[in-house]
């Protein structure tokens, strides 16, 4: 018996994520929103244990706006067993630390559980931190940047993929590993898996149910504050020239990056 | 800017307590890491602007040279000793700096954004229950609030956000790897080296360290190098894409790739820029053969010299690069490899 929570976080589609000019939080309103790539590939490794191994149990456990929803249902269409949405005014706001330690007070609140897999970063608020705290706050370890993971008695052995090379450690249940890409290509949703979605009721849970100080939520529960958002200078003052077989565009690059003084 | 008071965790620490500058140094096998240098250009800087010491943290059994991380501008060294930091681990590595954190109350941390610093600080920050930022490419003081002032960009560079930690300590943050030089030698600078042996629970963990396998396919890892050379669909095939390698080889590069050429099985996944990839920042970004998604731009638009090779001359590529030539790829780039082997050979 292993029971395996995958988190997934509900992430636009486009890049068109709008800040609130006052705040600096960001709005996710946007209709085209996905499962972030990298929890999908979370996944994925879930269902490969569940295929592989006997007795395995996923659940989907979502912090955001009632939308994410969608994406609790697309997992569990996917071959997850259930899920929990955490959603609720009150978390709005909330930085990593904050949100952090909801999902972990989610989490708990699902019951005993042997591993947590989610994506190494989103490609949203692209932190990657959430992961390692929630970590803390289940007072489990954390292994991260995993793109490789083998079930072992009573725990798992992970390969770390770092800068250099990879890194192999063996850590025993319970534990929360974030992913790479390389950990598990991607599935798609099946005809059983979508039935399931529409029978299975996925309750939404805000702090009502958790029951944490309202001190640690959202803005109030977070130590760090957005002072001002602002555009970067995207485009370049770019110089251009066209090949046209002969040297000269190669020289006029080669002297441009002489002067960059960047070769 | 919120005038709310987190009341909390305000009470319960004396912000005036926390003094001083701390970074995170990395080492393997007992070689101190470049990072460790960028760092302490990043925190001499805050350290001078604030009047305050500068500190570095480095956890290991056995390390050479660390009298080179004071005369490149620490002040002091905190030397963790223990067998068990021989290798990253993150339950040890963060209890032992939590440790050193409340026994020297430093008011700023600030660490690589590396897979070990984006690991380990966010398990300080919640420990200590503090605000983290990762991945920040500015770090300033504010001249009033004498506040840490984090700027880092966001939904993949198209955004920037400038981030403080008003009422909790330390303030936090990761750098992005060679976002800065590496602070130059000074042989007359003089410091401390204060070795901490940390005993009891501080070292316990379930954690194993089994192996670290080196990546021999990657001579020079993406994060880490100079200049990139990335290759995308428009290299048409895996023999295409070997021009981009031998580029890559001939200016000393690493190798890069889009998504598509990932997917297509010309590189492997630790070379992919973008979004679902690596964040890149080199001094030279070489494109060649990419139209320029979104999700590739995101991974690397903050590089400080962006080229790019396309056949397509409205391909978005161009919007972000400094220099573009529109043209075949399998015509510029052997051009290009021959020019820079002539300037190698006569260097």
């Amino acid at each position: 018996m292993l029971k395996i929570i995958v988190l997934v976080k509900q992430v636009p589609g486009t890049d068109s994520v709008k800040l609130d000019p006052i705040t600096g939080v960001m709005v996710r309103t946007g209709k085209d929103t996905i499962i972030n790539p990298l929890d999908e590939n979370g996944l994925a490794e879930a269902i490969r244990i569940k295929n592989a191994y006997p007795d395995v149990t996923i659940t989907v456990v979502s912090m955001g706006p009632p939308s994410a929803m969608r994406a609790i249902k697309e997992a569990i269409s996917m071959g997850a067993d259930d899920g929990v949405l955490v959603s609720g005014r009150e978390f709005a706001g909330s930085d990593t630390i904050a949100t952090a330690k909801v999902i972990a007070a989610a989490i708990k609140k699902t019951g005993t559980f042997d591993m947590v897999i989610c994506g190494e970063r989103a490609t949203d608020g692209e932190t990657g931190q959430t992961a390692a705290m929630i970590a803390h706050y289940l007072k489990i370890p954390a292994q991260t940047y995993v793109s490789g993971l083998e079930i072992i008695e009573d725990g798992v052995i992970v390969r770390r993929t770092v800068e250099s090379g990879f890194e192999r450690v063996q850590v025993p249940f319970p534990v929360l590993v974030s992913v790479n890409k390389d950990i598990s290509d991607t599935g798609f949703p099946t005809l059983s898996g979508k039935l399931k979605a529409k029978q299975v009721q996925v309750p939404t849970w805000a702090n009502a149910e958790l029951g944490l100080d309202t001190s640690e939520l959202g803005l109030m529960g977070s130590p760090t504050r957005v002072v001002k958002i602002f555009s970067p200078k995207l485009s370049r003052d770019t110089i251009m020239a066209k090949a046209n077989g002969t040297m000269k565009p190669i020289d006029e690059l080669m002297a441009f990056l002489v002067e960059k003084d960047v070769l | 800017m919120s005038s709310y008071v987190n009341s909390s965790i305000e009470e319960a620490k004396n912000l005036a307590d926390y003094k001083g500058v701390l970074i995170l140094g990395e080492q393997r096998d007992g070689k101190i890491g470049a990072i460790t240098f960028e760092l302490l250009t990043w925190g001499r800087g805050i350290a001078d602007t604030l009047g305050c010491e500068l500190s570095c943290v480095l956890l290991g059994d056995e390390i050479e040279n660390m009298q080179e991380v004071i005369l490149r501008g620490a002040d002091k060294v905190f030397f963790i000793k223990a067998p068990i930091f021989k290798d990253f681990l993150p339950q040890p590595y963060s209890n032992a700096i939590t440790r050193l954190v409340n026994e020297e109350k430093p008011e700023i941390i600030i660490s690589g954004a590396t897979t070990t610093g984006r690991t380990v600080m966010p398990l300080v920050a919640a420990k200590t229950n503090t605000g983290l930022t990762a991945d920040c490419t500015e770090l300033t003081i504010d001249p009033d609030t004498k506040l840490l002032l984090q700027t880092r960009p966001a939904i993949g560079g198209n955004i920037m956000a400038t981030i403080k930690t008003p009422s909790t300590r330390p303030q936090m943050s990761t750098v992005r790897p060679r976002s800065a030089k590496q602070a130059p030698i000074n042989t007359s600078r003089t410091g401390e080296i204060i070795v901490k042996k940390y005993e009891g629970a501080t070292i316990l963990t379930v954690e194993k360290f089994l192996e670290f396998i080196k990546d021999t396919t990657q001579a020079v890892s993406i994060e880490e190098a100079d200049i990139i050379v990335a290759g995308g669909k428009g290299m048409k095939n895996a023999q295409g894409f070997k021009l981009v390698e031998e580029l890559a080889e001939v200016m000393g590069a690493a190798v890069g790739s889009s998504r598509d050429a990932v997917e297509l099985g010309w590189a492997t996944y630790p070379h992919q820029v973008g979004l679902s990839g690596k964040t890149v920042s080199p001094k030279l970004m070489i494109a060649l053969g990419i139209a320029g998604k979104i999700q590739f731009l995101a991974g690397m638009q903050t590089s400080d010299v962006i080229v790019a090779v396309n056949k397509d001359p409205e391909a978005q590529i161009f919007k972000v690069a400094d220099f573009g030539i529109v043209g075949d790829v399998f015509e510029v780039v052997p051009m290009l490899i021959e020019t820079v082997k002539k300037m190698k050979a006569k260097a």
